[in-house]
């Protein structure tokens, strides 16, 4: 970090709270990478033809592969008796196993529909469960957007599978959060070269009935989004670590020192492990900052990734934050970001588009992360634009991503910069 | 419940908001939760409009439920209404929002704005987005059409392009181009590009051209019972029913000899010996019902493929596709069940598919050509280039579109002969491809998989026949094989030989 650095600390800072139209996706967006992840899982959601379309506009122009997800449609006829609900849900479930023998874990999705008529999806995949034992294990959870937003859907789904998992004394470490599989390799790499043992991921590829919780699991999530599970792994007896989450080289070193730190492991061996990739990440990382330097960013709310992305940018790149926007924010997990966040920045939890609109035209800024909706209408009023859902769907965890990461934010810029026509 | 992987059609009030994009001073305050706001992207996405809808989510959450959604919407629609300054404002509730029956309309109503507004009752779990659109767009002309004086040259209206409609921007402007050499002005085009005093003025003109049906009947049939203007049924998609569009006006406007003020380049593309090999090409046609009516019919009689199946997805064109499939000796599939579509083209394996988006992916995983003919649509859907689908560059449009993703006449020729050249195989595709592989065979086993399903089971290919057919280039080899086994059942034969291949091509032959 350079010496003349502004002031940090961003934990205690005035939030400004809004409430208003939301433009973000509902948590059954999370379902897209979700079912990618988790390869012997089926999501079916029970929604309306509006969630089909959604899960279909979201991720359908990128999925050509048959997609391990449908949407159980209510119709009228559904809606008069709650009866006929489960029967035709029961018929659904059938038809589809039928269908997808290689299922192992089935989830029932809760949608805005199902929760206004309080359909009770844990009751059917409760029975579900039974009727499929042991071929298929059935869970449910709500990706509904009078509930969730976006990422969230991942964080209601893992807060399921928790809640099923059996308990043990076994002392281990649990790291949480979906990543795409060449990150999560490197991952455990590292991981296993500090010389942890017992180390699992949270979504699972495959179902394995030997994964078990209790008071002896150490846990750290790798997406700030987990809030619900981080709250019942503390209730399962689990103890959370805290950090910065793994963007950029500083973040990643500052997220694997605390879980050495818990498991007792000496800075030497640390050092030994980390110095050559961390090395690597920061002269690559240094080569891309150059374009971002200097540059003033503005994010609005969509994967509550933004804050400690937002770090990374600040304290990585040299950019300048004006104002980050968060649909949510878990102080328990970002807090350590907040801290290295320069002060004054203006943080954001919420949304009121055309208020925030508003201001995002105040500030000017040179580079606006924001949804697909608002991207191409800010693009056509001049300002240059990063699609948030990218930063979803790209690997950018960990040191060998660092520079990827910093490039999905200086591409827009360079672009605009390239183009010698304009609209 | 219905069970679904893809849907052909969003829910009712994306239509409604198709609408409201196409219009400027309209505003739409849609009762939803969040995340209900995902139909922006198609708009700024999918189509790169520049804007974002006029839409006003009232996002509502858990939490307001039971207690205040009612002053959530009437504070949205105010706040709406003071941001926008819109001329008229509609008013309508999600799927979600219409379970907890705020009443939008009514406590639209109560806020007394200074302005015209429309309650839209969109059914979200009976109908689907093509209602939606037509709906929204009746409810609008019937709130403010009135009579107008007819202008003083012959004149009309074009009615039913919408935002994210399917080349809609195109078809417009070809339509204005040839109304133009038919000396007939355009009064208003609506709904896109239109707003609510245009709509006023719709009675202005002498007839409308219903341009769309699946958006745009309702407010035909309105406007010619209530302002007694004539509509145009024949959608101009093709040199035919081009032909026909331009009788119909000539009926409607009592102008005459105007046929052959319209021209296209397919009738002589398709009389060129080139296109010789299009002949009795098998293809399987399904999308909305418009288009796909007009496609059965560019196929049969203009390009002279042979119609191996049709069918729609939208319900309310049921009867019509029904009636174009009879005239082809077919039977329609009228289903918006992707998974009975793919069904339904694996079994007649058929050598192109004329669909939408989503037999473009059927099409991919069964190894068959597919140009995209109608909605659902995609981001390539939206060319920078000019592409429309009606009048006489439309026709031209569909010529070409259809004949790239197959293999061509000379090469299907070398094909056949050269079988066995390595770098040469009919597996890689049309070599006039950009995306053209010389690697995968996956393709081959697809087809023989799709096609075998058909076959008669108890039928049994000897070796050196199988070997036999393996030479018959992939695009055919489907057809050739059930000809085949159909040939062998109907003579009884159990055991196909090189002999039974040639004695049904013989019977096949065309």
């Amino acid at each position: 970090m350079p010496k003349d650095a502004p002031q940090l600390g961003c934990a205690q800072a005035p939030i400004l709270k809004e409430r208003g139209q939301h433009e973000v996706f509902c948590g059954l967006t999370s379902i897209v990478w979700l079912h990618r992840k988790m390869q012997d899982a089926f999501f079916l959601v029970v929604g309306s033809r509006t969630c089909a379309h959604l899960l279909q506009s979201a991720a359908g122009v990128m999925i050509f592969a048959e997609p391990r997800f449908a949407t159980a449609i209510l119709e009228e006829t559904d809606l008069a008796g709650m009866a006929d609900v489960h029967e035709e849900l029961d018929r659904n479930v059938s038809q589809l196993l039928s269908r997808r023998p290689d299922i192992k874990r089935l989830f029932l999705v809760g949608s805005c529909p199902s929760e206004v008529i309080k359909l009770d999806l844990a009751t059917v995949a409760e029975k579900l469960s039974e009727k499929y034992f042991p071929n298929v294990n059935v869970i449910n959870f709500s990706g509904s957007g009078i509930e969730t937003t976006f990422t969230q859907g991942e964080d209601a789904c893992l807060e399921a599978v928790i809640r099923s998992l059996p308990s043990s004394e076994k002392t281990q470490l649990a790291v949480l959060g979906a990543l795409p599989d060449i990150v999560q390799d490197q991952m455990m790499r590292l991981l296993e070269q500090l010389g942890l043992k017992n180390v699992f991921v949270l979504p699972q590829v495959k179902f394995d009935d030997d994964v078990s919780i209790g008071k002896n699991t150490q846990f750290i999530c790798v997406q700030p989004f987990l809030g619900a599970s981080y709250e019942e792994m503390v209730r399962r007896g689990a103890k959370p670590i805290s950090a910065n989450f793994p963007f950029g080289a500083e973040g990643t070193t500052k997220w694997l020192w605390a879980i050495s730190e818990r498991f007792g492991i000496s800075k030497a061996k640390f050092d030994t492990v980390v110095a050559a990739p961390k090395l690597r990440a920061e002269q690559a990382v240094a080569a891309v900052a150059d374009g971002l330097r200097g540059k003033s960013v503005f994010f609005f709310p969509d994967s509550q990734l933004e804050i400690p992305l937002a770090r990374f940018l600040s304290a990585e790149c040299g950019m300048e934050l004006t104002e980050v926007g968060s649909p949510f924010i878990h102080k328990s997990l970002v807090h350590a970001d907040l801290e290295d966040l320069p002060a004054p920045t203006q943080i954001s939890e919420g949304q009121d588009v055309d208020k925030q609109l508003d201001r995002v035209f105040d500030y000017n800024p040179d580079l606006t992360v924001c949804g697909l909706g608002l991207a191409n209408p800010l693009e056509s009023k001049g300002l240059s634009t990063k699609w948030a859902i990218e930063l979803v769907f790209s690997p950018i965890h960990f040191y060998e991503q660092a520079a990827d990461l910093a490039s999905l934010f200086a591409r827009p810029l360079k672009r605009a910069e390239l183009l010698k026509v304009g609209p | 419940m219905k069970l679904s992987v893809w849907t052909y059609e969003g829910p009712p009030h994306v239509g409604a908001i198709r609408v409201a994009t196409g219009m400027e001073k309209v505003h739409l305050v849609l009762h939803a939760p969040q995340g209900d706001t995902y139909a922006d992207l198609l708009f700024t996405m999918i189509e790169r409009r520049n804007h974002r809808p006029p839409v006003t989510y009232t996002t509502f959450q858990a939490r307001d439920l039971g207690s205040d959604t009612a002053t959530l919407f009437k504070s949205a629609c105010e706040d709406a209404y003071n941001r926008f300054k819109p001329d008229l404002m509609l008013v309508g509730a999600s799927c979600t929002a219409e379970l907890i029956q705020d009443d939008p309309g009514g406590l639209a109503e109560a806020l007394g704005l200074p302005i015209p507004v429309v309650a839209l009752e969109l059914p979200s779990y009976q109908r689907k987005e093509n209602f939606g659109a037509d709906e929204t767009f009746f409810q609008i002309v019937k709130k403010l059409a009135v009579p107008q004086p007819r202008t003083k040259n012959i004149s009309c209206n074009l009615i039913g392009p919408t935002a994210l409609g399917f080349r809609h921007r195109d078809d417009v402007e070809e339509i204005e181009k040839v109304l133009q050499n038919l000396g007939i002005e355009v009064n208003v085009v609506a709904p896109m590009g239109s707003n609510p005093g245009d709509i006023r003025n719709l009675g202005a003109a002498h007839f409308n051209v219903l341009m769309y049906p699946e958006t745009g009947e309702s407010a035909c049939r309105f406007l010619e019972k209530n302002l007694d203007q004539p509509y145009t049924k024949t959608v101009p998609i093709g040199v035919g029913a081009l032909s026909q569009f331009v009788s119909e006006i000539e009926e409607v406007t009592g102008l005459t000899d105007l046929q052959n003020k319209v021209g296209s380049r397919l009738p002589w593309y398709s009389a060129s010996v080139d296109s010789t090999y299009l002949t009795g090409k098998r293809v399987f046609i399904f999308g909305d019902g418009s288009h796909v009516i007009a496609a059965a019919k560019i196929a049969a009689d203009e390009i002279g493929f042979e119609v191996a199946g049709l069918g729609c997805f939208n319900r309310e064109m049921a009867r019509p596709v029904r009636a174009a499939a009879k005239s082809l000796a077919l039977e329609a599939l009228i289903t918006d069940d992707y998974l009975e579509v793919e069904a339904k083209i694996s079994e007649l394996a058929p050598e192109l598919i004329l669909g939408t988006q989503m037999e473009r992916h059927i099409g991919k995983r069964l190894g068959i050509p597919c140009a995209v003919i109608s909605a659902p649509v995609h981001v390539q859907d939206f060319p920078a280039r000019y592409s429309p689908q009606m009048g006489p560059e439309g026709a031209n449009v569909i010529f070409d579109t259809w004949v790239h993703p197959l293999v061509m006449g000379l090469e299907e020729h070398l094909l056949t002969m050269f079988r066995e050249d390595f770098e040469f195989s009919d597996a890689n595709g049309p070599s006039h491809h950009a995306a053209h592989q010389p690697k995968t065979i996956e393709k081959e086993t697809i087809v023989e998989e799709a096609s075998s399903q058909t076959g008669s089971s108890h039928v049994i290919w000897m070796s050196d026949a199988e070997k036999e057919l393996r030479k018959i280039p992939f695009f055919v080899r489907g057809k050739a094989k059930r000809n085949t086994e159909r040939y062998a059942v109907d003579k009884g034969v159990l055991e196909i030989s090189i002999d039974t291949l040639y004695e049904a091509k013989a019977h096949y032959a065309r």
